[in-house]
Parts: structure tokens; sequence; C-alpha cells
């Protein structure tokens, strides 16, 4: 509606051939984002006036932690601050959504999820937290979880960092050691007949599975574990470029001969681009197995990383670091998506528009 | 054999077996010389071997007996001297119209060499500002330019088209009918053009080479004398047209089936 607004204030001002250019701002699509657009902030305004208001009925300590630098701080302000890093956070985006139709809208559409995320996270401050509702010790409050950060937050980095570096290790020569087989399989017959075989037989098992020989076969546990992650995240992209090398049309390959292209022309002009759509899907695929052998590998039997991190708190039944380890993968992992799709939508633009219109 | 030849066929056989095990054969005893820059068009029904002619002279395919050769010289492959223009286009959807002409330079090795020629093609199929387009961002028709483009760049002695223009509206086909006679002059190429369209091949051709199917064989070689720019609804044009239509009927006189089980 409002969009179709913008297009026609725009042809009665300007000549048609303007249309590409810059957009020119629209008067009622902005009040409607000027009146709903708070809305994302005000849930979580209110998480934050709950938390200083609602008082603290039942028993639990808050507790004053001191910086090096001096700063005391405790878990309640903690907690605020977070909630006031959201609200931050989602003021710029909607600053930056502002100048662009396309983007205001993306933002309104996100706004009722927000605002129920800063009502859900009251609920569960009050409950959890000053009420003590919630069966504990297994369900803390928000501001608890938080704690865990005051409490030990350079251990849980430091357990953070060794999770990043044992993923990245894995996850890259698995990818790297997957395109490899991949393009070997898809390319020659031979190799296709002996390996895609073993590859299918050996891809089905959970790489877990093979913990016991990683453990006692490698001479550290980081080996081991990378050992575990690099064969998880190896079959699916090496399934999947196997498969992207031979659907290769063979129209493809006629035009490269009659152009003048020789083999290695074909391989690497030819079919590799061909599978790259195929070798995305399978790091994806891939991705998601290294996040669960990642943590599995850890709780098994690593000296450091966040699935440790979530046993041996949970040894002491400190459930509210088991939820905090839990908050930073969910943060990394996302990260880590959203960096492989970045690529991927840079590497596949030349697919835009292919697929989804 | 005079020294204009170009290209020989001598007595040419090529059979394959169907998806239902039946025996086809393709092309039976097939004998035919080009000139070089001559514009030749094949025309028939399907299945008369048109295109599988094409793709042997290619050295995309290679003939159960006979001879092939180009200048003198046997064919036994592909090579850039013999671009190919395929039903479909066939660009590569993953570069830009740019990258795709420039694919038989760099294949060849010689793109820092000769980078001018893509632009200078750019210009003569009329895509300016459409070079770092995708071709899925194009037209059909602008991609069947692409793709002469593309084939030409390698200077082949001879451009091999199979039914470029068979996915085309008609006013997309005449327009690029006469971008394709353009460019025969500009380069002055030998053109061999695989259709069924029989308006085109008069509109476009010095000599029409008429298939029929079941054996594949040819069943008449026509001239066209008459000069360019030729008119569509003219006499000669329309009496021409008229004698291959005879001349296509009376070679497939058995009624065909109209339907299968």
């Amino acid at each position: 509606m409002g969009r179709f607004t913008s297009v026609k204030t725009q042809a009665a001002s300007v000549p048609p051939l303007q249309t590409q250019g810059p957009r020119l701002p629209n008067p009622y699509a902005n009040a409607k984002f000027l009146i709903k657009a708070p809305f994302a902030l005000v849930g979580f305004l209110i998480a934050i006036l709950a938390n200083r208001l609602f008082p603290q009925i039942a028993d639990v300590a808050v507790t004053d932690y001191e910086f090096p630098s001096g700063f005391i701080l405790n878990m309640n302000e903690a907690y605020e601050l977070v909630l006031l890093g959201l609200i931050l956070l989602y003021l710029i985006a909607g600053v930056y959504s502002w100048f662009d139709p396309d983007r205001r809208a993306k933002y309104l559409n996100r706004v009722p999820f927000r605002f129920a995320m800063g009502l859900a996270l009251t609920a569960w401050d009050i409950l959890g937290t000053k009420l003590l509702m919630l069966p504990q010790p297994f369900f803390p409050g928000p501001a608890r979880i938080i704690e865990s950060f005051l409490m030990e937050g350079d251990y849980i980095l430091q357990n953070t960092l060794y999770s990043l570096r044992l993923f990245a290790v894995g996850f890259f020569v698995g990818v790297v050691v997957g395109v490899g087989t991949g393009i070997l399989i898809g390319w020659f017959a031979r190799v296709y007949y002996w390996v895609f075989p073993v590859l299918k037989l050996t891809g089905v098992i959970p790489a877990v599975a093979w913990m016991p020989f990683a453990l006692t076969l490698f001479p550290t546990p980081f080996s081991a574990a990378s050992f575990l992650i690099v064969i998880c995240a190896w079959f699916p992209v090496a399934f999947a470029t196997a498969r992207g090398i031979t659907s290769t049309p063979k129209s493809h390959f006629e035009v490269a001969r009659t152009l003048g292209a020789k083999t290695s022309y074909l391989v690497f002009h030819v079919a590799i681009p061909h599978a790259i759509p195929n070798i995305f899907t399978g790091i994806s695929t891939a991705n998601g197995f290294a996040f669960t052998t990642l943590v599995m590998a850890e709780m098994m039997g690593q000296p450091g990383g966040l699935g440790y991190y979530i046993n041996a708190s949970k040894v002491w039944s400190a459930y509210y670091k088991v939820f905090a380890s839990i908050l930073v993968m969910a943060i990394l992992f996302s990260l880590i998506m959203w960096a492989i799709g970045a690529v991927q939508g840079r590497v596949l633009r030349w697919q835009k528009g292919l697929i989804h219109e | 054999m005079s020294n204009h030849v170009l290209l020989g066929i001598e007595n040419v056989y090529r059979t394959y077996v169907d998806d239902e095990d039946n025996k086809v054969e393709a092309l039976y005893d097939v004998s035919l010389e080009i000139e070089k820059g001559e514009f030749v068009t094949i025309i028939g029904s399907s299945g008369c071997g048109k295109t599988t002619l094409l793709r042997l002279i290619a050295g995309l395919d290679t003939p159960l007996s006979g001879k092939l050769t180009i200048g003198g010289v046997p064919i036994t492959g592909t090579d850039p001297e013999r671009g190919y223009v395929f039903q479909q286009g066939g660009l590569f959807p993953w570069l830009t119209v740019e990258n795709n002409i420039a694919t038989g330079l760099k294949a060849r090795g010689v793109y820092k060499q000769e980078k001018s020629r893509v632009q200078e093609y750019i210009e003569l199929i009329g895509l300016q500002g459409f070079e770092k387009a995708f071709p899925h961002q194009i037209s059909g028709g602008m991609a069947q330019r692409v793709a002469i483009a593309r084939a030409l760049i390698n200077r082949p002695a001879a451009l091999l088209l199979d039914e470029p223009m068979g996915a085309l509206d008609s006013f997309t086909r005449a327009d690029l009918q006469d971008k394709l006679l353009e460019l025969w002059r500009h380069d002055e190429t030998t053109m061999i053009l695989v259709t069924h369209d029989i308006d085109e091949a008069i509109y476009l051709s010095d000599r029409i080479v008429i298939m029929t199917p079941r054996p594949g064989r040819i069943s008449d070689i026509m001239e066209v004398s008459f000069p360019h720019p030729r008119h569509r609804g003219g006499v000669e044009f329309l009496t021409m047209r008229k004698t291959i239509l005879e001349k296509l009927h009376l070679a497939s006189a058995l009624p065909e089936p109209e339907y299968r089980i």
C-alpha cells in the first residue's frame, strides 16, 4: 500500500525515465513507520522497567561483582544493560531502515516479534527471578543467566574461543577435502566407481560414532575432535559437489569444446562453476552437522569448549551457566551461518532472481 | 574438386539406436560440398538427420563410415575453426554477457592479446550496456545474439547454427536473421544453418539443402539466386517457397502416423 503510493507520487513529479534513481521520501509511509516502529523497542523497555520496579519477592541473592577497573555491577544491572544494548541495536536498525522503503517494510514486519520478545523476557524475569515460580534450579531467570558472564566471563570467553578454533579448523579442512573428493568423484568414472559407495556407506554414520577411535588414534583431544568435524563436514560437501559435477549438462561441455576448451578448462570453468550452487547446499548441510559434532565431541572428551562448559556446569547443578553456554552458541552459530549465507549470496549473485522470481 | 571448397562430406553414414532399441539411420550416404563464404541452409522435417550432420561437421560426433574434411584436412574432433551455436543458446548462466563472449578467447589462452574483440562483438550485436548482465536477465533474442557472438569471437572458418531461432517469436526472429546476414558479411564466415523454417532458409541462404528422413539423406539442393535484401512477399520468394514445400511433401509421400501407442 505504502509503496504503491510512493510510485504514484514519483510518476507525477519526475519523468518516468528517472524512476530508477534515488527514491523520494514518502510522507505517508514514514508516518506509519514512525507510529509502528517504536514498538520494537517498547517491549524491551517494559522488561527493563519490570526488572527495576518489580520487588524481589523470592529469596535470591543479588551479588555485586567488582571488575578490575573498579566498576561494580550486579546481575540485574547487567541484564538491564543487555536489554539496553538490544534497544540500541534495534534503534540503529530502525534509523538505518528509515531511508529505504524496502528496509522499512522489513523492519515493520519484525516489530510484533520484537515486541513479544520483550514481553516474554518480562514474564520470564518475574516468574524466574523475582518470584522463583519456575522449577529450580533448572529454569533460572534471564538475569541469573547473565550473571554467569559476571561470575566467569573470561572463562566463558576462553571456552568460546576453544570451540571457535575447533570449528574453524575442522570445518575448513572438511569443506576443502569434501570439494576435492567431490570433484574427483564427479569427474573420473573410476573414482566414482570405487569411492562413491564408500562415501555413501560411511556418510550415514554420525561422526561422533568414531569418537573412541579418534581419541585413541590422535595425539591430542583437539586433533581428535577436529578429525570428527572434518569427516562430518566432508560427507555432505563431497556428495553435493559430486552431484553438481555429474549433473552438468552435456551441452555446456560441447559449447566449451567447440570454443577450443581443453579438459582442464572443462573441469575448472564449466563443471566446477556449474557445481557451485550444489557445493553451497552441501556446505549448509555440513554446517549443521558440524555444530552438532562440535558440541557432542566437546561434551565427550575435550579440555575446553562450550560443550565442555555445559558438562562442567551441569555437575554443579549450575543450570544458569548451561543456559549461558547455550546463549553463546545461539549467537555464535547464527553469526557463522549468516557469514556463510553472505558469501553464498555474493558468489551466487548470477542466480539472483533465477529461483525466487 | 574446386579450390573454393571449404567443407567436404563424402558418403557419410551414421546410425544410432533409439530408446526402444530400434536402429535409426540418421544419415544414409550423404555427400555435400560447401564453398568458402557460402551460406548454406539444411532444411527438413524432424528426424531427417540435419542436426546429426551438423554435429558431425562440428566434430561432436563421428560418422560410421565416410569422410568429412575441412580445407582438405579430415575432421577428427571439435576445433575453434568451426563455431557452433546451439538450439537453446547454451550460454553459461554463471558468466556475464561479456564473459560468455570471451569464453573462446579464454579457452584458447589468447584473452590478453585479443581482449578488444569482446567489445567489438558486443557492439556488432548491439548489446552495449548489457555487458555485465547475466543470461537470465536478458531476452531470448539477446541470448541468441550473445551465443552467435561467442561462437564468432574465435574467427571460425565456418559457423554452424543449429536452429538458433527456433524458440524465438517471429519479430525477434526476423531481426536476428538480418543481424546474421550482417555478421556474415562482416566476417565472411561460411554459414551452415539447420532449420525447419522454409522462409528463413530462402531469406538467408545461397543454397538450400533439402533432407528427408528414414533414412536421412539429401533429396535435393536448390540455389537461391535472387539478390539480397530479399522481399518475403516477392514473387521469386513465394515461387521458391512453393517449390520447396512440394519437394518436402513429395519426398515424404508416405502418410505420417498421427500418433503412436
